[in-house]
């Protein structure tokens, strides 16, 4: 088999020694001069039994590598006579000339890209010698990888990496192409995520990536670097705060940062008092209806160090169609629940940085303890259940947002030693210390009331809202909810102009945009330190 | 002779009469307005088997569901008198679930029957109701308050020593009905809801 063999090769010839015992000096002066015009880079050399490295001479714009350490790798025999170089490999040959583009392959003339350099008693050979002169008589396949420096010798798996890194806002995605596709996986270690591909090797990112220009220092992705043959590294920066990989090809990895809030806010006309100048993008404000493509959102400028994290909760699904319009076909509120909750995960990852979970991805039952235990386990830092409404009377109409109220009993069972008081829905006040975890909103009802009043005050003018567009209520869905936590009915099914305007397009943008914006509103007040 | 005759047939309706205002005509009129607490048994845990008296009815506050589609608006009925709360509870809750005439509009889904009611020493009161209550359910967190406080409410407005109401269905505790109200412990009166 073609492998590489580690011990050294014993290629000689007169000149050779002449040259090593009379003029050290000079080949000192060659080396140097040859390092000088070399960038610190090598020719991988990749087999199934072992890796090595070849250094590479650049000459011009030439790179080259020596002959006899190519030989001794790929254990061909050489033998230089009235300045020509044959290559033999079991039986069969390769005659080289000095500075000749070409090789006669087993009688055939092939083309190099460059000739043969002959310098101190050296051959030098062109990347592409590897390939083009040493495959044809190799008994495995002989791959030359020139971007990546590699050469692949024998049928491995060694698919070519591209690595793409796309700043947004305070986030990032980083999207990973393998080719041939090559499953992979990530997992975080400290500072790093590490990709480990499931090959033989690969061909890592070429340029590699590396975090460049004036906003480098704050970038989340540092560098991407081949820490193995078949792991690539993400060194992260220092605002980095969670990741979320989504399996597929690509794959795409979105990175949420935090970075301080501005000092002062951003200000459209000009200011009598000085501003702090801050290398962050202005943030406009997010233009309305129309939700636009991840590419083309505008840049947010901050996001907190509290909100990373988003549940949202796409009420009802599978057999629990939940609400529904009048009519056979009518409007199911599972379906535009969902619907709904989609719009919200693309506009908040896409142009705000912060990972979005979706309690279901898909028509389907899930319950509610499980909802909220997604949410809990990913320790979201802000849940919205997404509802529509029905009533028996037909009239009704308008968004209403709820947070949750607790039964006196719900309270008891909460309370077992007085510490902190609660608000009970039937009016009062209990004092509760620990909390049993299906009660665990119990923590947050000032963060959640916070929350629904900025959400009213964005879906305001957005959007119809009912008469009394703020409740409490005691709903299920939020009780085990350790974290602020709304319920958000959009409007009524039952009402069929309200039934019209909800499954518009028109509606669910400008209501995605306005819980958006109070999203936005909520982790500037959190990073403000404001909590009620 | 005739004198006589007569006098005595206007003595005997005369006491026929006050007979009747004695016997049946006040205790039907002070009996129907008189709110059932006072001489109730002791708590029970446990059904008892219907002791209501034919004939006798109480006024009860019952439930409906406002113009406005998101209160309840109460509405004076004569309910079965029951002996004792606990029999009482079952007369109103099952007048509450019963189907009623336009204009009004019951948020309790049609088809859906009492099966059992138990009230606790602490004054919970356990309303077992049958499947239609949720799978009947139209949905909708408002309409889902309004059925689920149309049943705390009428217990705890008319019965005062039931402090408050769990809802289980077909006899099992349930999360909610519908989705939305959490329905895992006895909820209190909720006045806010009613007009």
């Amino acid at each position: 088999m073609g492998g590489i063999e580690s011990r050294p090769l014993h290629v000689r010839s007169p000149l050779f020694f002449l040259v090593t015992v009379t003029a050290a000096s000079v080949l000192l002066g060659l080396a140097v001069d040859l390092s000088s015009q070399t960038p610190a880079s090598a020719l991988t050399l990749v087999s199934r039994e072992t890796r090595r490295n070849i250094p590479i001479t650049s000459v011009g714009d030439q790179e080259l590598v020596p002959l006899d350490d190519l030989a001794q790798a790929l254990q061909l025999q050489l033998q230089e006579s009235l300045g020509t170089m044959t290559i033999s490999y079991k039986g069969k040959t390769v005659f080289l000339t000095a500075d000749q583009p070409l090789a006669q392959v087993t009688g055939r003339m092939v083309s190099l890209s460059s000739p043969p350099t002959r310098r101190a008693a050296r051959w030098y050979v062109p990347l592409d010698f590897a390939s083009r002169a040493v495959g044809p008589i190799y008994d495995v396949r002989v791959d030359l990888r020139r971007a990546a420096h590699m050469l692949v010798i024998g049928d491995l798996r060694v698919p070519r990496v591209a690595v793409r890194y796309d700043p947004l806002g305070g986030a990032g995605r980083l999207t990973i192409e393998s080719t041939p596709q090559t499953p992979s996986t990530v997992t975080q270690d400290r500072d790093r995520l590490v990709i480990t591909f499931d090959a033989d090797g690969i061909e890592p990112p070429n340029p590699p990536y590396r975090a460049a220009g004036a906003q480098a220092a704050d970038s989340l992705v540092q560098a991407v670097r081949l820490s193995d043959p078949t792991t690539l590294v993400v060194d992260l920066g220092r605002r980095f705060a969670s990741y979320k990989a989504a399996d597929g090809d690509p794959l795409v990895i979105d990175i949420a940062g935090i970075v301080a809030t501005p000092a002062t806010p951003t200000t459209l006309t000009p200011s009598t008092t000085p501003t702090i100048p801050t290398t962050s993008a202005p943030s406009p404000r997010p233009a309305p209806p129309a939700a636009p493509p991840i590419e083309l959102s505008p840049l947010l400028a901050a996001t907190t160090a509290a909100v990373r994290t988003v549940a949202i909760d796409p009420g009802h699904g599978g057999e629990d169609e939940g609400a529904h319009a009048f009519g056979v076909d009518g409007t199911k509120e599972k379906d535009i629940t969902l619907a709904v909750a989609r719009r919200l995960k693309t506009m908040i990852e896409g142009r705000l940085g912060v990972r979005v979970l979706l309690t279901r991805e898909d028509d389907r039952a899930v319950a509610l303890d499980r909802r909220t235990a997604l949410a809990n386990n990913n320790k979201a830092d802000l849940f919205i259940s997404i509802h529509a409404n029905a009533s028996l009377r037909r009239s009704l109409s308008g968004a209403t947002i709820y947070s949750a109220a607790f039964a006196t009993a719900a309270a008891r069972d909460a309370a077992t030693e007085g510490s902190e008081r609660v608000p009970t829905f039937a009016g009062g006040l209990r004092d509760i210390q620990l909390v049993p975890w299906d009660l665990a909103q119990t923590h947050h009802l000032d963060q959640s009331t916070m929350f629904a009043g900025m959400l009213l005050q964005q879906l305001t003018d957005r959007v119809p809202l009912a008469q009394t567009p703020v409740e409490t209520a005691p709903l299920r869905v939020l009780a085990s909810a350790n974290m602020p936590a709304v319920l958000v009915e959009m409007g009524y099914l039952t009402n069929p102009e309200q039934d019209r305007l909800i499954t518009s397009d028109a509606f669910q943008s400008s209501f995605a945009q306005g819980v958006f914006d109070a999203v936005v509103k909520f982790r500037d007040a959190i990073a403000a330190g404001i909590t009620r | 002779m005739k004198g006589r005759q007569v006098a005595i047939a206007v003595t005997v309706a005369l006491a026929a009469a006050l007979a009747w205002v004695v016997f049946v005509g006040l205790p039907k009129r002070y009996g129907n307005s008189a709110r059932p607490a006072p001489s109730f048994s002791p708590f029970s845990s446990s059904p008892s088997a219907s002791t209501s008296t034919s004939g006798r009815t109480i006024k009860a506050k019952l439930f409906y569901i406002a113009g406005d589609g998101t209160h309840l608006t109460s509405v004076e009925r004569d309910v079965a008198y029951g002996d004792g709360t606990l029999e009482q509870a079952r007369e109103i809750v099952a007048a509450q679930i019963a189907a009623v005439p336009d204009p009004l509009v019951s948020p309790v889904p049609e088809g859906t029957t009492l099966r059992a009611l138990f009230i606790t020493d602490r004054g919970d009161a356990y309303v077992d109701l049958s499947g239609p209550i949720a799978s009947g359910h139209p949905g909708g967190v408002t309409n889902e308050m309004l059925t689920v406080y149309a049943i705390v409410d009428v217990l705890t407005t008319n019965l005062p020593s039931v402090s408050a109401v769990q809802i289980l269905v077909d006899g099992r505790q349930v999360d909610t009905l519908a989705g939305h109200v959490d329905l895992r412990r006895p909820l209190e009166k909720n006045t806010a809801l009613i007009e």
